[in-house]
């Protein structure tokens, strides 16, 4: 199953890659530039998943988990964590904030689509 | 690519990791290096090669040498058969008294992946079971390699190599981060021993064992040594073991000692007694 990711990245480079990657395999991708951004295009219409950085501006990815949880509850989407922060305790930390999976950069195709797998988002 | 780049590259990657890449794997430097291009803003191979020659270029070396030294094997290689040991054990573990030791093989085991994915799912089923907790559990890995032995036995594997196969949660759970790498707990590794041995070798002396893996390994040999290493397996399988061959593998007309179990491709017991459990 694909469906729509919102890529949430304050680098351009990722969003792109990104996108590049998801759009091959028939994911409908959309982009926001920080974790206020994405709740914005979350209210707007929910995607099916999120691959979110940690470290941005305005609203951190930590910050974006907690509030996109309060907000929706069980029923948010599925949320890929895709930052360098990789440090043992950092993931244990995206984890405890609600994140499903957790990609460590810098990241290839073929372990993003493991990930998004794992959430259940089998590429096309 | 120019032929100048080839060789930076793969200097880089042989002074690095002792790594050597051939001249007719070009196309593994095209493939594994077009995601770092990109990050970079790199337009080719060729204007890696001129940015890993200016200062400041540790931190690229370093990860293009990861990227081009990653052992095909990954942990819980191809999913459906550790789905299928996952049910295979517990069924071996009530069919033998206690106090005895459960035999598993990796043969050809690269790095260790396989035989730690084999250690992990055994430590997931004591924890759901403790009467399967209770039993010992002995993995043995063996390659014809020393160098992926030395790795191997090291169990400590790269940010790139736990992301293939692993979910997050087991990564955290039966790893301890150093530095940028990540070694299996002790816990883990204390059911694995590696060895060197070659499967054309005479293989008596291992015993037998309750499941072997011998995964892509069979696709390099020509049909009468395949035949061969595939008698050599029965040999060392318990009558209701099971052999776990790769995706692409078949042990079908290679003689009548090993025959498919149902339910799942790649996987095969010895004939006489998978006959019997048919009946």
């Amino acid at each position: 199953m694909t469906g729509t990711v919102l890529v949430v990245d304050d680098s351009a480079v990722v969003c792109k890659l990104a996108r590049h990657m998801l759009e091959r395999h028939g994911f409908a991708v959309r982009e926001a530039e920080h974790g206020g951004a994405a709740l914005q295009a979350c209210q707007e219409a929910l995607p099916d998943l999120v691959l979110l950085d940690r470290n941005m501006p305005v609203l951190d990815g930590l910050g974006f988990l907690r509030a996109l949880r309060a907000a929706h509850g069980p029923d948010r989407p599925a949320v890929v964590m895709c930052t360098t922060e990789a440090a043992q305790q950092r993931i244990l930390e995206g984890l405890e904030a609600g994140a499903d999976e957790y990609v460590m950069k810098p990241f290839d195709e073929v372990i993003l689509l493991e990930k998004l797998a794992r959430v259940g988002f089998a590429p096309a | 690519m120019t032929p100048a780049t080839f060789t930076t590259l793969t200097s880089i990657v042989k002074q690095r990791s002792g790594g050597v890449i051939n001249p007719d794997q070009g196309y593994m430097l095209e493939t594994r290096l077009a995601p770092l291009l990109k990050r970079e803003g790199l337009p080719s191979l060729d204007a890696l090669a001129l940015r890993l020659a200016a200062p400041r270029s540790e931190t690229l070396a370093q990860e293009m040498t990861e990227l081009l030294t990653t052992n095909e094997s990954s942990f819980f290689r191809d999913g459906r058969p550790f789905e299928h040991l996952r049910a295979l054990l517990p069924v071996l573990h009530r069919a033998r008294p206690p106090g005895t030791a459960l035999r598993i093989w990796s043969a050809a085991c690269s790095t260790g992946q396989e035989a730690y994915s084999i250690s992990i799912l055994a430590s997931e089923l004591g924890e759901a079971d403790p009467g399967f907790a209770t039993r010992r559990v002995e993995i043995l890995g063996t390659d014809i390699c020393g160098a992926v032995l030395e790795r191997a036995r090291k169990g400590l594997f790269t940010q790139f190599e736990v992301q293939r196969g692993l979910p997050v949660r087991t990564l955290v759970k039966r790893f301890a981060q150093e530095e940028t790498r990540w070694r299996i707990r002790p816990e883990i590794a204390a059911r694995c021993r590696f060895e060197r041995m070659n499967l054309l070798g005479d293989l008596r002396a291992l015993g037998r064992f309750d499941v072997i893996f011998c995964r892509n390994v069979l696709i390099y040999f020509d049909v009468p040594t395949k035949a061969r290493v595939l008698d050599a397996l029965a040999d060392r399988l318990q009558p209701d073991g099971a052999l776990y061959l790769g995706a692409a593998e078949t042990a079908l007309g290679m003689g009548a000692r090993l025959t498919p179990l149902p339910g799942e491709r790649g996987v095969y017991g010895v004939a006489a007694e998978a006959e019997r459990l048919r009946a």
